[in-house]
């Protein structure tokens, strides 16, 4: 017999509400359904209502953790369709806010974990850590988050010298903090016991599923937009993909924190080799046609699309977050757990509800009409008609 | 008619109620405060444990739709007047050589009538996260209560004759050194102290209220002056433990001189090693914690008794 543990749409481990139906025997999870649509905010829509210049302070609102990388994909698919890239010196600056960014979402997932895992010195540690990488994006460029950084063809501010020494020093400090957090982590015992081998998905379903970013990696699936499509200056210096065979929480933990160590590295040779010059090409406006933007942001691929009419405002504008894609790998990880993980597993995704929000069915009570599985149903009766259709 | 008086006052103001609940809520605040600099916080001031039960008491019950009134209601109380009991009766031990043939059982069968009243009361609150808490807990005490009982008879055997009173046992200690003296009772008190985490429900655990899993589980529909009782009753349970352990192992109290200082001592040891391992684990799974009281613990509880027997 199978009851139903309902989490969410509120739940002290949930950010954001969102609503996962556990079908569980004993404590033993049978099956899951994952309910999405309880945050949409039209952000595509608004886009559309919106100027180019505009926009790129629009997708930051997108998500407040990755919001360089929802800024930086919108302006490379600008600067598909206008033909223009960065300056030299652009490129450089915005390679070092992206990955001081993958920096603070990391650490803030490390965070999280230690709070799903009623590890409350883990949580309060790594937030503590996060502080300084938070203070180096301030002073680089003003703001904590949201940081209006990115421009097609370019940054909007220059940064002083004096600002680098700053930063390297914090990012020495960041990688001690993180290397000692490392070991505290994955060589503890409890720890292990509480990650090993729990909610496994397999190369083959990471695949399936289109999973992306950490949440691919650490199931041996190699895909990261920064070396398989070089943008910024990621071609120009030396780091490495982390990839980690085992599918486990475990393998993706380790997979975060080890690439929070190539971060560093990455953002050191930034700072070291940073060009002079101009911060920005001038895009006066962008013509007719389509573009393409995409990078990877802390939790995989984010993905922009923009069609352009001529005039100063997009026709269409299409985002997807990388949690989009990584929320269904749930199912296969969850299956045949206990209650105990449910809620691990579903955090080791690092999910970001509301920059994934796209669709939601409501019925005449304003009540939700349509369930996922009611959605999945509708496809495939839609595919059954094209087919015979066709 | 005057000791019918005096068992009262025992029962509420000193040993009892009053008293207990007033240190209790001080430790916590101790847990609390050690939790917070471990954690890099500041912490809260000493009142605060205080302000929250008075803060509790001024709010509304709510009752859940579908709940067994009474039941939800009184499991709670049941729970507070137990750990009420053994604390007076750890007390007048201590400190009158007061006490009955076989004290001691009726001490291991109180202590386990908080964590039954809480499974009691979930069950009662029809919450299916609640039930979950509830069959945790079960499985919880199931694991732990066999090495708690191995870890506590060790003790007794030690004891010359055997003797299940616990003012025999201090009697003892009184004229042949502390018990903690030998090798058998150090591995149960190591016993004792892991059982204690788990009777206080304290990561690693903290399995049945499970916060980020759970929503507080066992906890979760409780609210008002009734949460109060059960936050009271933790407290308490947190004084209440260490009094029984520094009882059998480590000499019993003293309230005199430099003896009040080391009894304050020895508590607070006992307390700081429970809010270490606190800050320092995760939450285990149900089952990995089952294992681990069946397992190594229960091993080397077995082993403390052995040795004990032996003459060790």
């Amino acid at each position: 017999m199978s009851t139903l543990i309902p989490i969410g749409p509120f739940h002290p481990v949930l950010e954001e509400p969102e609503y996962i139906s556990l079908y569980v025997d004993g404590e033993t999870v049978e099956d899951a359904d994952i309910d999405l649509g309880r945050i949409h905010r039209g952000m595509e829509l608004l886009a559309q209502e919106k100027t180019y210049d505009q926009d790129c302070f629009l997708v930051e609102r997108i998500c407040g953790i990755c919001s360089a990388s929802h800024s930086w994909a919108a302006c490379r698919a600008m600067e598909d369709i206008a033909g223009i890239g960065p300056t030299d010196r652009a490129r450089y600056l915005r390679t070092i806010v992206h990955e001081l960014e993958r920096l603070h979402s990391h650490m803030l997932w490390v965070g999280l974990g230690g709070h799903i895992l009623g590890y409350w010195t883990v949580f309060m540690w790594g937030w503590k850590y996060r502080e300084p990488v938070l203070d180096s994006l301030e002073a680089i460029t003003g703001n904590r988050n949201h940081y209006a950084w990115y421009r097609p063809g370019g940054v909007r501010r220059d940064v002083a010298d004096e600002v680098w020494p700053v930063v390297l020093k914090r990012m020495d400090e960041f990688a001690a903090q993180t290397e000692m957090l490392l070991h505290a982590i994955l060589d503890d015992p409890v720890i292990l016991g509480r990650l090993k081998g729990v909610g496994l998905l397999t190369k083959e379903d990471a695949i399936r599923y289109g999973t992306l970013g950490p949440t691919a990696r650490g199931s041996g699936f190699d895909i990261d937009v920064r070396r398989d499509e070089p943008y910024g200056a990621y071609s120009e210096v030396d780091w490495d993909v982390i990839v980690r065979p085992e599918g486990d929480c475990l393998a993706v933990a380790a997979v975060r924190l080890l690439e929070m160590l190539e971060s560093v590295k990455i953002i050191k040779q930034c700072i070291e080799r940073l060009p002079g010059g101009p911060i920005a090409n001038e895009v006066r406006e962008i013509p007719r046609g389509e573009g393409v933007g995409h990078v990877e942001a802390p939790r995989g691929e984010c993905f922009h699309f923009i069609r352009s009419n001529g005039t100063n405002m997009p026709e269409r504008h299409k985002m997807r977050a990388p949690t989009f894609n990584n929320i269904p790998s749930y199912r296969p990880r969850v299956k045949g757990e206990s209650i105990s993980d449910a809620v691990l597993i579903f955090a080791i995704i690092d999910p970001c509800y509301s920059c994934t929000e796209r669709m939601a069915v409501l019925g005449p009570d304003g009540r939700r009409a349509l369930g996922s599985k009611d959605l999945i149903a509708l496809s495939h009766a839609k595919t059954e008609e094209l087919r015979k259709g066709s | 008619m005057a000791s019918t008086l005096n068992m009262f006052i025992y029962f509420l103001i000193f040993p009892g109620l009053l008293f207990t609940a007033v240190v209790g809520l001080l430790t916590t605040w101790v847990d609390r405060k050690v939790s917070a600099r471990v954690q890099w916080r500041v912490g809260p001031p000493w009142y605060q444990p205080f302000a929250d039960i008075l803060k509790l008491l001024g709010k509304e019950i709510v009752i859940p739709e579908g709940a067994k009134r009474t039941g939800f209601l009184l499991a709670p109380m049941a729970g507070l007047a137990a750990v009420t009991v053994v604390s007076m009766m750890l007390w007048l031990a201590n400190m009158q050589g007061v006490g009955f043939v076989g004290d001691l059982i009726a001490v291991i069968y109180l202590l386990t009538i908080p964590s039954i009243g809480m499974i009691i009361g979930a069950s009662a609150s029809s919450n299916p996260l609640a039930s979950v808490g509830a069959s945790r807990e079960m499985k919880l005490i199931l694991a732990y209560e066999l090495p708690f009982v191995i870890a506590i008879f060790t003790a007794v055997s030690k004891v010359s004759p055997m003797s299940l009173k616990l003012e025999a046992i201090l009697e003892h200690q009184a004229a042949n050194g502390v018990l903690l003296g030998h090798p058998s009772c150090i591995i149960a008190f190591i016993v004792a102290v892991l059982c204690m985490q788990a009777k206080l429900t304290y990561p690693p655990f903290d399995i049945p209220e499970a916060e980020t899993e759970l929503m507080d589980g066992t906890h979760m529909e409780y609210s008002g002056p009734i949460l109060g009782v059960v936050k009271l009753t933790q407290a308490m349970m947190l004084f209440t433990l260490p009094v029984l352990f520094i009882t059998l192992f480590w000499g019993g109290l003293q309230f005199t001189g430099w003896g009040l200082l080391y009894t304050i001592v020895k508590y607070v040891l006992i307390v700081t090693i429970a809010i270490l391992i606190k800050n320092t684990n995760p939450r285990v799974r149900i089952d990995q914690a089952v294992r681990f009281f069946w397992g190594p613990v229960t091993v080397l509880a077995i082993i403390g008794i052995i040795l004990a027997l032996a003459g060790l």
